[in-house]
């Protein structure tokens, strides 16, 4: 995949980064406002789809490389694991042991924000695995 | 911490094995292999301690049952936490001698992980939403397994499995629509509060059927079993063994008594149902396994039919049937992943499945042919080995099952008795075809397998043995407790909720 | 009650696809039909007509606004569920690549080895 016309470059440019601003404010607003983490880790998984098909697959492994892909989809999942495991300091499992803090803003709601982020973290590396593995992969005919 | 904290770990420890053998295989392949067999055994560990306790409820998040998510912990979840521990435990140490022949291992441990933790969490899980969570775990990470070899067969094998296995999965998330649409809760308990106040209606029956769909795809009964006679045969040997031996029975028969007998409550439709399931798969899966010629496919018809048996029994209704029932079920998860395991070991060194060029192994293979034969004999029903008392309990409890059913139960004891004489007659085929006779030229030089995969062979046959031996101690401390959970619907209620 | 039928009738859509099709893909599609014919359902459970999106804007009002909400549960059950129905999807897809690889069509009726 060499990448698209120059118009399609230059749009996606532009919208890139308030695409990927935009999906990380929904990860960290999850938990007062509609999104959250599955919703803005498609989004953030869509910013760098959105890199294959404007320049080419080459570019976007130049900034998150399989194996990091790979890293972060454990990553992510482990530390949703681990917030779940540290609730039994509070006595249970995934016991929101955070403070609550105010209500409606960032930091409040005790473990959900943490939660959201590692979601979002997950959603990301797996669907953007899936899109690779599904883009990369070339079709052989045998017989 | 108390003893009761272990319980989520059942679900955390092999889904945080699952994550981690990914990232740490990165640094060295080997170190998969060990988080592995640390996981599993660590897990044996916890279901030993959890044998002596009684019943546990546990909130997740410290929020109460009917509003939280909780995980409950009786005889029945213990006897299954017990099999799948000791039973995934044999199969990861096996899988690290057989599985030298696939690349990708890391990826192999790390589906595996997740399917057993799957398992555990339909197990432990309260609430019927979990369960269906769980449930998709284990079967998308099992599909993933029948299809690992990458092989035409795998590959269309893997197909066939999981477009039924997801029609079967829809089945099971629409009854969850309507059960909440009518008790308005997803707490089991909390269901079966609200259903025994307000009587079975229509929409009760409706849901049953759609879970009878559902979770009977899952178990492979007859009518929804085309799935199984090609994914288990096509997946490598341990997950044959995880698939026939744990997947169906965690999956179907485990939610099926759940829901069937701690929720809904069981009454006699659901036992003509379960009765007319029971015997079709149990008279056409034997049937089918006689004409097979692929040793994994004849023990795949295998496992149909005695999962015919299992629902069998559990239709019956009456004590003998369901402690029968339950019996079978253990003796099934360790005599056909020994089977599952030895075709493996024959697969291994021979290269072949099909029987038509085996033979005469009984000299090359010792060890491997001596189980193969344990197995055989257990499952086919031979005294004092345990297939022998769980098939009689059947038997007694179908007979006894006149008070009920009429002469039709004479009819059933004698279905079942010649479905047992069918197995005896498809087992034989498979000795003599694979372990006797004369051994062809192409396997002059075979030779046994190696010691971590014999010793697990072994093990499972002392297992096997021991069932029937000791089988009242068995009975007493495995399948007693499970029974006592299924007697009562209010039981139930009362243990997870404190009150009806 | 119609909601409920067109559901119904959108699962069997779904159905047919998975027993009639003889292409990898369209079976694949009819699978996702069914999903979302379930996914249909279970929001229409938790509908009530007339009702507020579940989201508290105000804390003094929260009380008197949760009264007016949809059953949230069920959205967050659907939530859960399109995952699984992603995951499940991509791997059908993967499948369905590799089979072409392999027997170089996608159509079912070349596509049987297995038997018997």
């Amino acid at each position: 995949m060499k990448g698209m016309t120059l118009i399609v470059k230059t749009i996606t440019r532009l919208l890139l980064g308030f695409i990927f601003v935009f999906s990380v404010s929904i990860i960290l607003f999850g938990h007062i406002t509609p999104g959250g983490g599955f919703a803005g880790g498609v989004m953030l998984a869509c910013v760098f789809i959105l890199l294959v098909l404007a320049f080419g697959k080459k570019t976007a492994l130049d900034i998150v490389s399989e194996k990091a892909i790979s890293i972060w989809d454990s990553v992510g999942s482990l530390s949703f694991l681990e917030i779940a495991l540290l609730g039994f300091f509070g006595g249970f499992f995934f016991k929101d042991f955070f403070s609550k803090g105010s209500p409606l803003k960032l930091f409040s709601g005790g473990t959900i924000l943490w939660s959201n982020i590692s979601i979002g973290i997950k959603v990301f590396a797996s669907l953007f695995a899936a899109f690779m593995a599904l883009a990369i992969f070339r079709v052989r005919r045998e017989r | 911490m108390k003893s009761e904290h272990l319980l989520p770990l059942f679900i955390a420890l092999p889904l945080g094995a699952g994550f981690l053998i990914p990232l740490i295989s990165l640094i060295r392949e080997w170190l998969a292999d060990v988080i592995a067999i640390i996981t599993v055994s660590i897990l044996v560990v916890f279901a030993m301690c959890r044998l002596s306790d009684g019943v546990i409820i546990y909130d997740v998040g410290g929020w109460t049952p009917p509003f939280g998510i909780n995980l409950v912990e009786d005889g029945l979840s213990g006897l299954f936490h017990i099999i799948i521990a000791i039973v995934s435990f044999l199969i990861v140490i096996y899988s690290i001698g057989y599985m030298k022949r696939y690349t990708a291992r890391s990826k192999y441990f790390c589906l595996l992980m997740l399917m057993i933790a799957g398992m555990n969490g339909v197990i432990a899980s309260g609430d019927l939403f979990n369960i269906f969570v769980f449930l998709e775990i284990a079967s998308i990470s099992s599909y993933a397994l029948v299809a690992f070899g990458i092989d035409r067969e795998e590959l269309e094998a893997s197909f066939k499995y999981l477009v039924l296995g997801g029609l079967g999965s829809s089945f099971i998330l629409f009854g969850i629509a309507f059960m909440y649409s009518i008790t308005g809760t997803l707490n089991l308990a909390d269901i079966a509060r609200v259903l025994q106040r307000s009587g079975n209606s229509h929409m009760v029956q409706f849901i049953s059927a759609m879970f009878i769909m559902g979770f009977g795809t899952k178990a492979a009964l007859i009518p929804f079993h085309a799935w199984l006679p090609d994914a288990h045969p096509s997946a490598p040997a341990p997950i044959s063994a995880m698939l026939s031996g744990l997947l169906i029975k965690a999956l179907g028969v485990y939610c099926i008594i759940r829901i069937f007998f701690n929720v809904i409550g069981f009454n006699m439709s659901f036992s003509v149902v379960f009765i007319i399931l029971g015997v079709l798969s149990m008279v056409i899966g034997a049937l089918l396994a006689i004409g097979q010629h692929d040793f994994k496919r004849m023990l795949a018809y295998s496992s149909i039919s005695q999962m015919g048996y299992i629902i069998f029994g559990l239709g019956l209704g009456n004590p003998l049937g369901i402690i029968g029932a339950l019996f079978h079920l253990l003796n099934h998860a360790f005599f056909k992943s020994l089977l599952f395991l030895c075709s493996g070991a024959v697969e291994y060194a021979t290269g072949t499945r099909d029987l038509r060029q085996l033979g005469g192994l009984w000299k090359k293979m010792p060890i491997t042919s001596a189980t193969c034969s344990i197995a055989s004999m257990s499952i086919s029903g031979i005294p004092p080995l345990g297939g022998f008392f769980s098939k009689l309990l059947i038997i007694i409890a179908a007979v006894q099952a006149y008070d009920t059913l009429g002469p039709t139960a004479y009819f059933l004891a004698s279905v079942t008795v010649f479905v047992s004489f069918l197995t005896i007659v498809y087992f034989v085929k498979l000795q003599k075809m694979a372990l006797f006779g004369a051994l062809p030229e192409k396997l002059e030089k075979v030779h046994e397998v190696p010691a971590s995969m014999w010793s697990v062979l072994i093990v499972l046959a002392a297992f096997c043995i021991a069932f029937g031996v000791m089988f009242p101690w068995f009975i007493g401390t495995l399948v007693e407790p499970a029974y006592q959970v299924m007697l009562e619907t209010s039981e139930y209620i009362i243990k997870v909720l404190g009150s009806l | 009650m119609v909601p409920y039928i067109l559901c119904m009738i959108l699962f069997l859509i779904g159905v047919y696809g998975i027993i009639a099709k003889k292409n990898l893909i369209k079976i694949v599609i009819g699978m996702v039909i069914i999903e979302y014919a379930v996914n249909l359902i279970l929001i229409l459970v938790g509908y009530r007509s007339g009702g507020a999106a579940p989201i508290i804007t105000s804390i003094e009002g929260a009380s008197r606004e949760a009264s007016t909400f949809v059953d949230p549960l069920p959205q967050a059950l659907i939530v859960t569920s399109i995952v699984i129905g992603l995951s499940v999807t991509v791997l059908a897809i993967v499948l369905c690549l590799r089979l072409y690889e392999k027997y170089g069509t996608l159509d079912i009726l070349h596509i049987r080895r297995l038997r018997g």
